[in-house]
């Protein structure tokens, strides 16, 4: 005898949060039943696998007739077809917007296009996460972009407004439409050992301070697009290290006060000038697209693997830093003191974020 | 021109991109009533259109407005070709028509389409103005009250409870005219939709005439049922209890409290201000009455003389058995009045399953009659003779099964059908029962209400007490001494269709028993066919009851209450499904256990298996025992069999036992001692049964289920509640159909369906399963489908209360507020109860803000979305971020109980009952059959829920679903569904929020937030 149908629908509509996370991975039915087996419910409950198998058929389908209206969050909230408390709402979206670590590595920077869309399957195979997991991530990515893409406001906010994230959450989202569109290259090797939360922070410091949301809160795409204006006018820094004077003015002043409080400071005198030409060059180089695609690279390569290689501590890079940067203010012939802060404030940061010990 | 109709059609939202091209839609809206239709504008280019309509004012007779319904349907401007329409939504404006009940209809409607599904949302406001009609001749009953519950509803008080009202009106199918093979599908469904709708709006229009012609307002337990008859046509047809109910208010409760009698003419105003009921109403000081019109039918006041004719029912007599004792003259008279009040009905039917208390006074138990017809086409729809006779044939066989036992009336009544081709099964079952004539009669009520109060068991042991006369009995049955007031004789076990009386002594819990059966026919053709069937039906009802009583002592239980058997005929299967509670009264003697007995006693081995099976069934009943609380005091025989002996009496019982052990069985339920206890094992077919009824597993552990309003053992409860439905749809294919195979495919079918339900609802424990419902459908060949729907409802398992003691403190609660018909389905609330505990409580405040709140939203929302405009840009900015929980959707509960576990009714707004037909051609796309269904029903919850809401409601109790009738043609990838669900309406207010002000049923602030924040998705 073999049930043709079998249904349960209830006023409020049943979740189950293990069976969702299941259905979020991308396992099919079968794979689900057996996952769930493994997990000992049905000692727990007295249950049969028979059991299991309508009901994890049974909330799939709930899952598959609530994925239309997890697309369009507010759908979600406003809609009468299902009557779900509010919390648990919350609960459906936030897991059904959330990413895994090791798939949103492979994706961040790269572009929402079908192109990338196609090279899932290899993302799934490396990763070890399903491709139909991969694929809703990758289209809520896509989806996010596209809806707060063209829009005025702030990223973050814009995010939350229409989908409803955490706080956290619609960060980390603000982070992936960030590094999409300005697609900056995270997937060298040298990257691989930073992880997304260390992007993320980037994104975010960028966000506050190089988009043109950071200057003027009313203009299209404030958040997403760098400040061009600011990126041209980087150039200017290049006086600290193009006039000798100034260079050497800098250094002694950075050294004079590092002295004795940092742990490598014969190798930072040595090797100061090489790092503050990177800095400078970096700066003046982010008006091209090829070099603000290669940031991070750039950051890696002229700054912290150096330091590494002379095993400077996240304090002692702290130390540099903070000290490097209030010195040019003391630099009488520096004059571009704001612009200097702008662009040391966001580098400091960032590269404080990616300095592991 | 007695009514004005007014619709205002605000907005849409989340509709369906028409235009393919655009992505967007042009929509407008055409507002139907009758003959009259409105259009909007079109809103160009707009999934949310805001169209803030002007009022569109039907003019119309108050008969239309009852039978029609209000059709809003939304279309796709289309300048080249004909307008596409979106889908539809059908109000049923009925809740407006009576002044106690809604005010206004507004919120968002889902709009519906029987292809599509659900496809967007629109706001309408609607109202009514009715205008005074003094035309007595009028073919309108505005202003009756309707109720699904099947008791007296819980803000009400019954001051007569005037009987049966039925109606049944025909027509024939769309679905089968000619003309449905040159209409879509749509069209087709559409115009069913609407005829249903049309024909239940009818049928409750000449209910009301008949409560009207009654003098009462309301109409208690109402249940309307489609018979789809295919070619021969369609029948709607509806029963109900004829009431005349007063709304309990605070002021005139409190003071009388003590003084019953003085309190029925103390009720000073006039609850009912519709002009339209007849003045005789309850405002006039019952016992002073004066009827002005000459009753046609003959409901005279004669009854209240005593010397009436006993001759009528010649099996109750003065002096014979416990009649004459029980309540000496007293009784005797009590018995006359009750039977004239009775008599002068046609069918002394109620279907009420819960009573005031002191109403019921003996059950004498089950009653049913079935009949077998042959279906032909309904050839004059005004004429639905034919259909009208079947059933007063029936229930002339039910009432003259009442009398047999004793009773006078059938409570608990209730009536089905079940269709296949064209043979027609028609069931009718109720209990019979002896009521007390209080609230049957205007004229009798203050003559007897000092004397019920003695009538009344203190015990609460009374309406176990047999009506019959045990020397004449109908049927064999062992007596004994009643083991409560050791006065009066009970019957060992009892089976009854009504919930367990609030008086009833229980110990333990309760729990669901089902008795499932299978019985293959031959397929036949007409005659033959109904031949066949009916020669089925007395062997199926028999080894029905057989079973029920197996696993009632298996359960180490003594009665049955709710019970409800579905006889469904097949092609070529009848199948038999019979549910109840079943519990442990107090009153009646303890069940003695199950004894096996084999044919053949020389054989070693056989021996051994019996003497297994034996110890297998004992420890099953001592577990059972343990599983339910079950723990009767011991009591020494002695004691039980005569408490005051008296040499005469013994003798008759001595008397009587041996006559029925002599008699020749007539009637296929009895269960004399010897037959209910050995099971005989002569072949195969027996073995089998014994080992199915070992098979029944009890639930795990934290659940119990039942399928009354009422668990005993269980009072506790919390808010947390979930009502569900579930279909299983199974095939017998590749099996070899025999008797036992069947039997075992629909137990593992029901058992499985069963263990699905408690799996799902784990997280709920400890939690029971209330008012458990089973449908049993035969679609096909070879295919069972079996429904169920619900409520599951936790309990607090810590605060469990000594049950033993609540019934005792309860009455005399009940006594001292004598006349207060509050239903208090659950005891505990008692002490809680507002009105008995806080003499200043704020209920009548809490009523009026309820029923003002219905009103505010409607406007509030209409005049905030008047500025909702689409959403300047940059407007996104500066509001401030949603958090999840502001929800424009208020939540709806649903049960199919009477009422809210944890919460208090303080306004019923009307009955809900909606049809809907869903079909696809795209079966596969949609997700399969599951699929298909799965999300109708979702959609069936959802304008359920959105109905309710607009009305101003919070909640549905009495909510059942009456039908789902379900077709698929996989080959064709096509399906088609019909659901109807029935319930009530009400506003609850939680009791913890009871002092505060009651709840806001919707947010209408957060509304144009909604609206408009949509747009730029």
């Amino acid at each position: 005898m073999t049930n043709d149908l079998d249904i349960f629908v209830g006023n409020t509509t049943l979740i189950d949060e293990d069976v969702y996370r299941l259905w979020l991975d991308g396992f099919s039915v079968s794979d689900a039943v057996t996952l769930r087996l493994r997990s000992g419910i049905l000692e727990q409950t007295g249950a049969t696998v028979d059991v299991l198998q309508s009901d994890t058929m049974d909330h799939y389908r709930t899952f598959h007739m609530l994925e239309r209206l997890l697309h369009t969050p507010s759908k979600l909230i406003h809609q009468l077809h299902f009557q779900i408390p509010p919390s648990r709402q919350a609960m459906l979206i936030e897991r059904y917007y959330a990413f895994d670590e090791s798939f949103v590595r492979e994706v961040l920077g790269k572009k929402l296009s079908k192109g990338t869309k196609k090279d899932l399957d290899d993302i799934s195979t490396k990763t070890n996460i399903t491709l139909k997991s991969c694929r809703r991530q990758f289209d809520n990515f896509k989806r996010v972009f596209k809806v707060v893409e063209e829009m005025r406001g702030s990223l973050v906010e814009n995010i939350q407004q229409h989908f409803l994230l955490s706080d956290r959450l619609a960060r980390y989202y603000a982070a992936i439409v960030f590094f999409a569109n300005s697609r900056f290259e995270t997937g060298k090797k040298k990257l691989q050992f930073l992880t997304f939360e260390d992007f993320a922070y980037c994104a975010e410091q960028m966000i506050e301070n190089w988009t043109l949301g950071a200057v003027d809160s009313n203009v299209d795409d404030m958040d997403v697009d760098l400040d061009k204006e600011f990126l041209q006018e980087l150039k200017e820094l290049k006086v600290l290290i193009a006039d000798k004077d100034l260079l050497d003015v800098h250094k002694s002043l950075v050294c004079t006060s590092l002295r004795g409080k940092i742990s490598v400071y014969n190798e930072m005198e040595a090797n100061f000038k090489n790092l503050s030409r990177a800095l400078v060059n970096i700066a003046s180089k982010l008006t091209h697209n090829k070099d603000v695609r290669d940031f991070f690279i750039d950051l890696v390569e002229k700054f912290i693997e150096p330091c590494k290689s002379d095993k400077w501590t996240l304090n002692d890079v702290r130390l540099f830093l903070t000290q490097y940067m209030t010195s040019a203010h003391t630099v009488d012939a520096f004059r571009h003191q704001a612009l200097w802060d702008r662009y040391m404030n966001t580098i400091k940061s960032c590269l404080l974020k990616m300095y592991h010990d | 021109m007695p009514g004005k109709l007014k619709v205002k059609i605000v907005a849409g939202r989340h509709l369906p991109v028409m235009d393919r091209a655009s992505d967007l839609t042009d929509a407008f809206v055409e507002v139907k009533f009758g003959n009259t239709t409105f259009k909007t504008d079109v809103y160009p280019k707009s999934l949310n259109p805001q169209w803030n309509s002007e009022w569109f004012k039907f003019e119309v007779d108050d008969e239309d407005l009852q039978d029609e319904p209000l059709q809003i349907t939304v279309l796709d401007h289309d300048t080249y070709s004909a307008n596409d329409a979106i889908g539809k939504v059908y109000i049923d404006i009925d809740p407006l028509l009576y002044s106690e009940a809604a005010t206004v209809i507004s919120g968002w409607f889902p709009i519906y389409d029987t292809i599509h599904g659900i496809r967007g949302e629109i706001n309408v406001v609607v109202k009514v103005d009715l205008f005074n009609d003094l035309n007595r001749f009028r073919q309108s009953s505005c202003g009756v009250k309707f109720f699904c519950t099947t008791s007296i509803p819980k803000c009400y008080r019954a001051v007569v409870i005037h009987g049966f009202v039925e109606e049944l009106v025909v027509n024939e199918d769309p679905e089968y005219q000619w003309i449905d093979r040159i209409r879509t599908p749509r069209a087709s469904n559409e115009a069913r939709q609407r005829l249903i709708s049309l024909m239940s709006g009818e049928l409750q229009r000449k209910i009301g005439l008949k409560v009207l012609e009654m003098r009462g307002n309301a109409v208690v337990g109402y249940l309307q049922c489609f018979d789809l008859e295919g070619e021969s046509g369609l029948v709607v047809r509806a029963i109900g209890t004829a009431c005349t109910l007063d709304k309990i208010s605070n002021t005139a409760f409190l003071p009388a409290c003590n003084s019953p009698s003085k309190e029925m003419k103390e009720i000073p105003f006039n609850e009912d201000p519709n002009p339209n009921t007849h003045s005789s109403g309850p405002s006039t000081p019952l016992k002073n009455q004066t009827y002005s019109f000459s009753p046609s039918k003959s409901y005279s006041r004669q009854s209240s003389s005593s010397d009436t004719d006993l001759s009528l029912t010649p099996k109750t007599g003065m002096g014979s058995g416990s009649a004459g004792k029980e309540g000496g003259p007293f009784k005797a008279l009590l018995r006359q009045q009750t039977q004239t009040a009775l008599e002068q009905r046609e069918f002394p039917f109620f279907t009420l399953t819960a009573f005031p208390p002191g109403f019921l006074v003996h059950v004498g138990g089950v009653v049913s009659a079935r009949s077998v017809k042959l279906l032909d086409r309904i050839h004059n729809p005004d004429e639905p003779e034919t259909r009208d006779a079947w059933w007063a044939e029936i229930r002339q066989e039910i009432k003259s099964h009442a009398k047999a036992l004793g009773c006078h009336a059938v409570v608990g009544y209730s009536e089905s059908t079940s269709i296949c081709e064209e043979v027609c099964i028609l069931s009718a079952s109720g209990t019979a029962a002896v009521l007390n004539p209080r609230f049957l009669q205007d004229g009798t009520m203050e003559g007897c209400l000092e004397q019920r109060t003695e009538e009344t068991s203190p015990l609460g042991c009374g309406f176990c007490h047999i009506p019959y006369d045990e020397l004449n009995m109908p049927f064999p049955a062992h007596l004994t001494y009643c083991y409560n007031c050791r006065k009066q004789k009970v019957p060992d076990v009892l089976f009854t269709t009504i919930d367990l009386p609030t008086e009833a002594m229980v110990i333990g819990k309760g729990c669901l028993i089902q008795a499932r059966l299978c019985r293959l026919k031959k397929k036949a053709q007409a005659e033959a066919n109904a031949t066949s069937i009916s020669n089925l039906l007395p062997f199926m009802e028999y080894e029905v009851h057989t079973q029920l009583m197996n696993k009632l002592k298996l359960k180490g239980m003594n009665a049955l209450f709710g019970l409800r058997i579905q006889i469904t005929v097949g092609e070529n299967m009848l199948m038999g499904l019979a549910s109840a509670t079943g519990v442990y009264l107090t009153a009646l003697p303890t069940p003695g256990g199950i004894q096996i007995a084999g044919k053949t006693p020389n054989d070693g081995t056989y021996e051994q298996h019996i003497s297994h099976m034996q110890k297998k069934i004992n420890d099953t009943i001592a577990k059972n025992k343990e599983l339910y609380d079950i723990n009767p005091p011991e009591i020494p025989e002695e004691i039980i069999g005569s408490p005051f002996p008296e040499p005469r009496q013994r003798s008759r019982l001595l008397r009587s036992q041996s006559e029925s052990s002599d008699e020749v069985m007539e009637l296929d339920l009895s269960h004399g001692k010897k037959d209910a206890f050995v099971l005989e094992i002569d072949d195969t077919d027996a073995m089998e049964d014994v080992h199915s009824l070992l098979t029944d597993v009890p639930p795990p552990p934290g659940f119990y289920s039942c399928n009354t309003e009422i668990m005993p053992g269980i009072n506790n409860w919390t808010s947390d509640i979930q009502m569900f439905t579930s279909v299983r749809v199974s095939r017998l294919s590749n099996i070899n159909l025999t008797n036992q195979t069947l039997n075992k495919n629909f137990n593992d079918l029901c058992e499985n369906l069963l263990k699905s339900l408690y799996f799902k609802l784990r997280s709920m424990i400890p939690c029971c399963l209330c008012h458990v419902n089973f449908t049993v459908a035969l679609p096909e060949d070879e295919v069972i489908q079996v429904t169920v729907t619900a409520v599951a409802i936790t309990f607090d398992k810590n605060q469990a209360l000594q049950t033993s003691k609540v019934p005792a403190a309860e009455k005399t609660l009940q006594r001292a507020s004598t006349d207060n018909e509050e239903q208090l389905q659950f005891p505990l609330e008692l002490c809680s109860d507002p009105l008995v505990s806080q003499p200043f409580s704020p209920a009548k405040e809490v009523l009026e803000n309820a029923s003002s709140h219905t009103g505010i939203p409607a406007a509030q929302r209409a005049a905030s979305l008047d500025k909702a405009s689409p959403l300047a840009e940059g407007h996104l900015r500066h509001r401030s971020i949603p958090s999840c929980t502001n929800s424009s959707v208020s939540v709806v509960k649903m049960t199919p109980l009477s009422f809210i576990p944890r919460a208090k009714i303080t306004k019923y707004l009307g009955i809900i009952n909606m049809f809907f037909i869903r079909e696809t051609t795209s079966l596969r796309e949609e997700g399969g059959v599951s699929g298909f269904l799965h999300a109708f029903i979702a959609e069936v919850f959802a304008m359920v829920r959105a109905h309710v809401a607009a009305l101003g409601g919070n909640a549905v109790v009495s909510y059942i679903m009456k039908q789902c009738v379900f077709m698929e043609n996989p080959n064709k990838n096509q399906a088609q569904c019909l659901i109807n669900v029935s319930g009530d309406a009400v506003i609850v207010v939680r009791e913890s929020e009871l002092e505060m002000v009651p709840v806001q049923p919707s947010a209408p602030v957060s509304q144009p937030t909604s609206a408009g924040g949509d747009v730029t998705t």
